[in-house]
């Protein structure tokens, strides 16, 4: 069934075949255009804001335009280029780590990434009509008081992109508690599958405090309810709480997975399994742990008093223990190791030195007393590029330079990727290693320009240069893509020839269905464990028989149609209440879309034991 | 591998909802998505305690609230996650007609429950002008309970949809589930619900 549909061509069947592609692969790789392109975007934000910031008293862009961009630079960065990409990664690699066929609520994984994407394209038009300009934390009343639409354009945008990002969290952990192949115990799972797993937990119990406090700040602003107005009774530290809640375990959803990523490139590269893979394990789930109870280390200058303040600065400085075990033991891992340099490896062995200074500076802000200097500073920024560019952007790309010719079938450019990583690596910490001192002399964020001749003129024209760096260095990346797509070298399905975990055993990219046969997993590094008894390949656990696949369904895009239209609606009804026909209607598309989906029997499709036979391996 | 889902009575699975791995699948995928609804309403009832106090010169929880309402409502919804229990009995023992008719009676109470909290919201606008915009108060309480209302709402539009759509065919291996996974649902609900009585409305009445 699905191999007629497969088979035609064209420009129209091949967009509905993504527009209705419930295959994790495709879906992964949705995600990493989406996530790309928002991540371009937000680059761009962050230039302009380098531009205005490159000399005393810059008149570049507004002061009001200038709020637009930072807020808009940081909601991007995080919310949908960071973590779209992320997912897209754990949806295409996590599956076939744990020889699983596909993900185990197909359906859902595509609602959750249209959901993803419209929006940050909902949150995107806002630039035609006015962006949010309270920062991407958004912190009441000032969001309250906003005048225009771009903060509704901001919550409701959230919302629709947060909703996505629950469901790709529930569906991962399903996936992984019950479709790991036979002989996949939790101790043999790849520690990319086991952040995955543990990013995916943190993601159910975050986001749903996001949610309540959008849904807070809608009915604020939207439904003159009273929750952050003190006239009324209202508290606005209420906002600050929810949203570090989530905010504070949503910097962990970012950092865990691409640890994972850094724990698989090291073994394939130095040839040698990870050092500490128990304690690995054990450090991720601490830090997931104590992520959740560290929240009001953003807010000791609101003064919840000492005691508060201290048991959480306690709680932070902890984090640094489980933290410090990891950093150990990928420095025991390539230890003695027979160590190959490439593109994925530089990007992961740059990821140790920078991120341990941003969890340095992070331990000096946890330190409540030091921290109202600190406070709202370039400090403050320095510290979180480090953490979130120099942990997970550089992992992202070390990720995307490992599992590439995986998920394409062809090896990026490993002199474009040099290039690429060189000028990227000293671009960021050109731009971002004098902002801890700018900080220091007092250099307020989110300010739109700074005086002359106050000692912070050179340092913040050293930034802007840095910020050019990168953006080269993300130039020449792109270039890599395109080179690579069109004249890129063929991979083999063990494309580094030191693979490890399952995705190598299978062809690059691989067929739809994943397995032909599920392979029998005897150990932690299953493929490692055959290699090294001489085996060609895996030795399968069923033998070849019909394959159950689920079916493609448009469903997912027109819900997530109906979702939009509704959202924008309820942003524009506050002024014309026309504009609830919209809210309606949008609703009615979606719950039509659930109806159907819930009443018309979809029992997937099966490939033929003939046809696979025909396929081969 | 099986491509038909109709239940061979003498060979019956000991529970249809989850001898299928999709079953399975649901079954856990909708307790793990009540973790996330625990964390939501969490923060519903932490904004809740936030702002109880702050009436803003409006009626109080000691004003407002009244036990004899309120005490029907937890009856009727208590009563109705039993019923379901009773629907889910009947599932596995392959009787579609009887859980037809207790998952019917659970939507009733349901529908009983609902009815009460529109009256009861009524009685607050009508009699105490106490609204979502009369004070920070007033905007927590309805949220909170507005929030598990539309819960009810939500579960009651669903499980009215499954015993329509499969009055007609009986039971099978890929509808049991859904049968089963509402009545999760509708426990969660259920429980919140508890959580509301003596969080909002005893202790509202007693401080």
């Amino acid at each position: 069934m699905s191999m007629t549909s497969a088979q035609k061509s064209g420009f129209g069947a091949t967009l509905w075949d993504w527009l209705t592609t419930v295959d994790h692969k495709k879906i992964g790789i949705l995600y990493l255009a989406g996530g790309g392109f928002f991540f371009l975007l937000g680059g761009l934000e962050a230039v302009i804001i380098r531009i205005q910031l490159i000399s005393p008293e810059n008149n570049f862009i507004s002061a009001g335009l200038y709020n637009e961009m930072i807020t808009m630079h940081g909601t991007t960065m995080i919310f949908l280029a960071a973590m779209p990409i992320l997912l897209g990664l754990m949806n295409f690699i996590m599956p076939l780590q744990i020889g699983a066929r596909d993900v185990a609520f197909p359906f859902l994984n595509s609602l959750g990434f249209w959901l993803f994407l419209f929006g940050g394209l909902l949150l995107n038009l806002s630039w035609f009509t006015g962006a949010p300009d309270a920062g991407w934390t958004n912190y009441a009343p000032l969001s309250i008081q906003s005048p225009g639409h771009g903060i509704d354009f901001y919550v409701m945008g959230l919302q629709l992109s947060g909703a996505g990002t629950l469901m790709g969290g529930i569906n991962f952990i399903v996936t992984i508690v019950l479709m790991r192949a036979p002989g996949m115990t939790y101790m043999r799972m790849p520690l990319f599958t086991w952040t995955t797993f543990v990013a995916s937990i943190l993601i159910l119990f975050a986001f749903p405090a996001l949610t309540v406090g959008l849904f807070l700040m809608m009915f604020d602003r939207m439904f003159g309810s009273a929750f952050f107005d003190a006239a009324l009774g209202g508290n606005a530290v209420i906002w600050q709480h929810l949203f570090w809640i989530f905010g504070h375990p949503e910097v962990y959803i970012l950092i865990l997975p691409v640890f994972g990523v850094f724990s698989e490139v090291f073994p394939t590269f130095a040839k040698k399994r990870l050092f500490g893979y128990t304690a690995m394990v054990f450090a991720t789930f601490l830090i997931a742990f104590l992520g959740f109870m560290v929240w009001a280390h953003h807010m000791f200058t609101v003064g919840l008093g000492p005691v508060a303040n201290s048991i959480f600065a306690v709680a932070t400085m902890a984090i640094a223990v489980p933290t410090g075990i990891k950093i150990f033991n990928w420095l025991f891992t390539l230890w003695g190791g027979s160590i190959k340099i490439n593109s994925a490896m530089l990007w992961s062995l740059a990821f140790i030195p920078s991120f341990t200074i941003g969890g340095m500076t992070g331990v000096m802000l946890a330190s409540a007393v030091a921290d109202y200097q600190y406070h709202d500073t370039y400090f403050v920024i320095g510290h979180f590029h480090y953490v979130i560019v120099g942990g997970t952007v550089f992992g992202i790309l070390a990720g995307l330079h490992y599992w590439w010719p995986k998920m394409f079938g062809r090896y990026l450019n490993e002199v474009l990727g040099q290039i690429s990583f060189w000028t990227f690596f000293i671009g960021f910490h050109l731009t971002f290693f004098i902002q801890h001192f700018l900080g220091l002399m007092g250099m307020p964020r989110r300010y739109w320009v700074f005086l002359e001749n106050q000692g912070l003129d050179t340092g913040n024209l050293i930034s802007s240069i840095g910020a050019f760096f990168m953006s080269f260095g993300v130039i020449v990346f792109l270039i890599n893509i395109i080179y690579t797509t069109i004249k890129g070298k063929k991979a083999p399905g063990d494309a580094w020839g030191s693979g490890r975990t399952l995705e190598w055993t299978i062809s690059s990219p691989p067929v739809h269905y994943n397995f032909k046969q599920l392979p029998l997993v005897r150990g932690l590094d299953p493929l490692w464990i055959e290699k090294m008894e001489g085996n060609e390949k895996m030795t399968p656990a069923e033998p070849v028989d019909e394959i159950h696949m689920p079916n493609g369904s448009i469903l997912p895009f027109i819900m997530t149609i109906g979702f939009t239209i509704a959202s924008y609606g309820f942003i524009y009804q506050t002024g014309n209440k026309y504009w609830l026909i919209a809210v309606f209607a949008g609703m009615a598309i979606a719950l039509i879309c659930m109806l159907i989906r819930s009443l018309k029997d979809d029992h997937g499709h099966h490939i033929s034991k003939e046809e696979l036979e025909r396929v081969g391996d | 591998m099986s491509h038909d889902h109709s239940i061979d009575p003498k060979n019956m699975p000991k529970d249809p909802s989850k001898a299928t791995t999709e079953g399975k699948y649901k079954f856990m995928g909708l307790w793990i998505f009540l973790g996330g609804e625990t964390v939501l309403f969490a923060c519903l009832f932490g904004t809740y305690l936030a702002l109880k106090d702050s009436a803003a010169g409006g009626p109080t929880t000691q004003e407002l609230y009244g036990m004899g309402l309120v005490f029907l409502m937890t009856i009727l919804l208590l009563t109705s996650s039993l019923t379901s229990v009773y629907a889910i009995y009947h599932m596995k023992n392959n009787d579609f007609k009887k859980m037809q008719l207790w998952m019917g009676i659970t939507a009733l109470l349901g529908i009983g429950f609902l009815a009460c909290e529109i009256y009861e919201f009524a009685h607050y606008i009508h009699e105490f002008g106490f609204t979502f915009r009369s004070s920070a108060f007033g905007s927590a309480f309805y949220t909170l309970v507005g929030f598990h209302g539309g819960h009810v709402v939500f579960g009651l539009s669903w499980i009215i949809a499954l015993m329509v759509r499969n009055s007609k065919r009986g039971l099978n291996l890929y509808n049991a589930p859904k049968y089963n996974t509402f009545a999760l649902y509708w426990h969660f609900i259920d429980v919140v619900w508890v959580f509301i009585f003596t969080v909002v409305y005893l202790m509202g009445m007693v401080s």
